[in-house]
């Protein structure tokens, strides 16, 4: 029998909490879905790493959300009991690992956001925020030039990989514009001093990618439509599958411990 | 998972955190010395093992030859007065 899904009071806080703690819950699963197919052991290894990272910083977020929330639910019910439409991370990072090289790209527009949205959130007013941030700054820090040497190496490589990290850009730069976006529930938090304005970060980010880009003899595309949904639950179809195989245990056996 | 042909073998060696020498801990796969420094970081320093890692290409060393073990290694072995065990230390040297 499936166990039916929380409900959340998402006051501006606890949602904060909640998006940040998605996208590295989402991006972390979708890292963790390349164990033991990663093209080589090294690889795997690092991956899973990186996985294991997000899932850290996915944890302290929830925990935080159910202390502010204080409505009862924690860091497992949060994600394993919200259907994808309560879900709030962004649309980059629910995206399906396609080729290593897409990942690669993936992990490297996040990345290149992360490493500086932590390192402006350790100075938040929220003690809690601002001690979460100081931890991930140096993780994302690591999945920045991690994601960086690869995209080089991928895209200056052979013509099969350098079409490859192209198509990935391409398929993905998109996706990219919903990590600068603020709506109204941020827009307190960040008046308050408690978030960063991430419209404020976009100008470092876009000169850190446009340089390994560059280097990497890749061309960032001219287009600059973004789509957006992910941060107010109108997520693409790859979502709802990705959760039904987080979350089957959960909601088959709930309950259920090691 | 692929086999990985030329790609190249490093050797790894880190220095942990109250060690003062590099040791050797094993070896990996990677294209150049950057990627070898991130995988040995990623492969064996994921439990706080390491302060500092050293990456050699494997083919930098010079081995010696198993097969010369006698000539090289045995002669050593009938010299036991080179061990410093004929003397007795004074307790105020202490550790040495």
């Amino acid at each position: 029998m499936a166990v039916a899904s929380i409900s959340v009071s998402e006051t501006p806080l606890v949602l904060y909490a909640l998006r940040r703690a998605d996208d590295a819950l989402i991006l972390g699963h979708r890292l963790s879905e390349w164990c033991g197919h990663a093209p080589m052991l090294e690889e795997d290894m690092a991956l899973a790493n990186m996985g294991l990272d997000l899932l850290g910083q996915a944890r302290e977020l929830y925990s935080y959300a159910a202390k502010v929330e204080r409505r009862g639910n924690d860091e497992d019910k949060f994600a394993y009991l919200r259907d994808v439409r309560q879900y709030r991370n962004l649309l980059l990072l629910e995206q399906p690992n396609g080729d290593f090289a897409r990942t690669m790209v993936r992990q490297f527009f996040y990345a290149a956001f992360a490493d500086v949205y932590w390192r402006a959130m350790m100075q938040s007013k929220d003690a809690t925020l601002a001690a979460i941030a100081a931890k991930s700054e140096k993780e994302s820090a690591y999945h920045l030039r991690h994601s960086s040497e690869w995209l080089v190496r991928l895209g200056d490589g052979t013509d099969e990989s350098h079409r490859r990290a192209q198509t990935g850009i391409d398929d993905l730069w998109a996706y990219t514009g919903e990590m600068f976006a603020v709506d109204n529930s941020e827009r307190g938090l960040i008046d308050a001093g408690i978030a960063v304005d991430p419209a404020s970060l976009q100008p470092q980010w876009l000169k850190t990618i446009s340089g390994i880009v560059s280097e990497a003899t890749l061309a960032l595309p001219a287009n600059d439509w973004m789509q957006q949904g992910g941060r107010s639950g109108r997520h693409s179809e790859h979502l709802g599958h990705l959760l039904s195989e987080l979350q089957s245990m959960q909601r088959t056996f709930p309950g259920a411990t090691w | 998972m692929m086999a990985t042909p030329n790609i190249p073998l490093w050797e790894v060696f880190i220095r942990s955190r109250n060690g003062l020498a590099h040791k050797h801990v094993g070896s990996l796969h990677a294209t150049d010395a950057t990627l070898a420094l991130q995988a040995a970081r990623d492969i064996y320093t994921r439990r706080g093992e390491g302060l500092s890692i050293w990456v050699v290409p494997s083919n930098a060393i010079t081995a010696s030859d198993p097969s010369e073990k006698g000539m090289m290694f045995e002669p050593a072995d009938s010299k036991i007065y080179r061990h410093p065990t004929f003397y007795d230390v004074p307790d105020e040297v202490g550790h040495m």
